[in-house]
């Protein structure tokens, strides 16, 4: 049996690992990929709770956290798409319109 | 001793491919790379017992969002993005944070597991297995958080319709 702290501590890291790829990638994609790594990530430790509690309910909210991962990709790659067809880039720097 | 193993196995990879998401120069690697975390979370679900979600893991994330985002990315596919400097200049700053981060994760697990009891893992032998996954999810979902799944599924339906809206031609009467 492998004791709860281990998986939470494989979610903390692949949770750091977006936090570090979101803030220092400079391709929109990426980010947006290193976005569903975190949601894993909280996903590992609602399962883990649920088992270790013997309780549904971490499933039920994983089922809600997957449900947003979709929506938010969706949305995500929609603006993606806009934001291409107006700057033709990918990088978020020269994305500066709405920067003072 | 097989749980263990199967956890240590999968936990590697998801480590490993997640690393490589974020320091990959080809986006379709990186994608590739992800699909691969995600089917090694898949796996660490089905050693917490989570099969119903493992499932849900594999079709709606490997089958639906990563072939969405490759599908973009094929659209939009840029040469020039490989060549140029893929990093920006907050190195120092994501550093500062991904340490804060860490201290606080190693505070929160190490502290609490003295402070938040939980059953003894070996004892409990789960009601879980013998009803089965999938029916205490569905049950569970359709009961006590039945708003919140009506909830989720017009928060799908304004997904849709902003994404058709943000990627929709402009025609002369707009």
């Amino acid at each position: 049996m492998v004791p709860t702290h281990y998986y939470l501590i494989l979610g903390a890291a692949l949770f750091t690992i977006g936090v570090i790829g979101v803030l220092t990638r400079r391709n929109i994609m990426i980010i947006l990929m290193s976005i569903e790594l975190m949601m894993n990530a909280v996903n590992i430790n609602l399962m883990a709770f649920s088992d270790r509690l013997q309780q549904v309910t971490g499933q039920v909210f994983a089922i809600f956290v997957i449900t947003v991962a979709a929506a938010e990709a969706a949305v995500g790659l929609g603006i993606v798409i806009a934001m291409f067809k107006n700057k033709e880039t990918m990088n978020i720097n020269e994305i500066d319109l709405m920067k003072w | 001793m097989l749980e263990t193993t199967l956890f240590y196995i999968f936990s590697f990879v998801a480590i490993v491919s997640a690393i490589l998401v974020i320091t990959q120069r080809n986006v379709v690697h990186s994608a590739i790379f992800l699909a691969a975390t995600l089917l090694a979370v898949a796996g660490i679900f089905l050693t917490l017992h989570a099969e119903f979600l493992a499932g849900v893991q594999v079709i709606v994330y490997v089958g639906g969002i990563l072939v969405l985002f490759v599908f973009v990315i094929m659209l939009i596919a840029l040469n020039r993005t490989e060549v140029e400097r893929q990093f920006n200049r907050q190195w120092t700053l994501a550093a500062i944070t991904a340490a804060v981060l860490v201290a606080e994760f190693a505070y929160v697990i190490f502290r609490g597991k003295e402070t938040f009891p939980l059953p003894s893992a070996t004892a409990a032998a789960p009601a879980i297995a013998v009803t089965g996954n999938s029916q205490l999810v569905g049950v569970s979902l359709y009961t006590n958080y039945l708003l919140p799944f009506e909830i989720a599924s017009i928060l799908l339906l304004v997904a849709i319709v902003g994404a058709v809206v943000l990627s929709k031609k402009k025609t002369a009467e707009d």
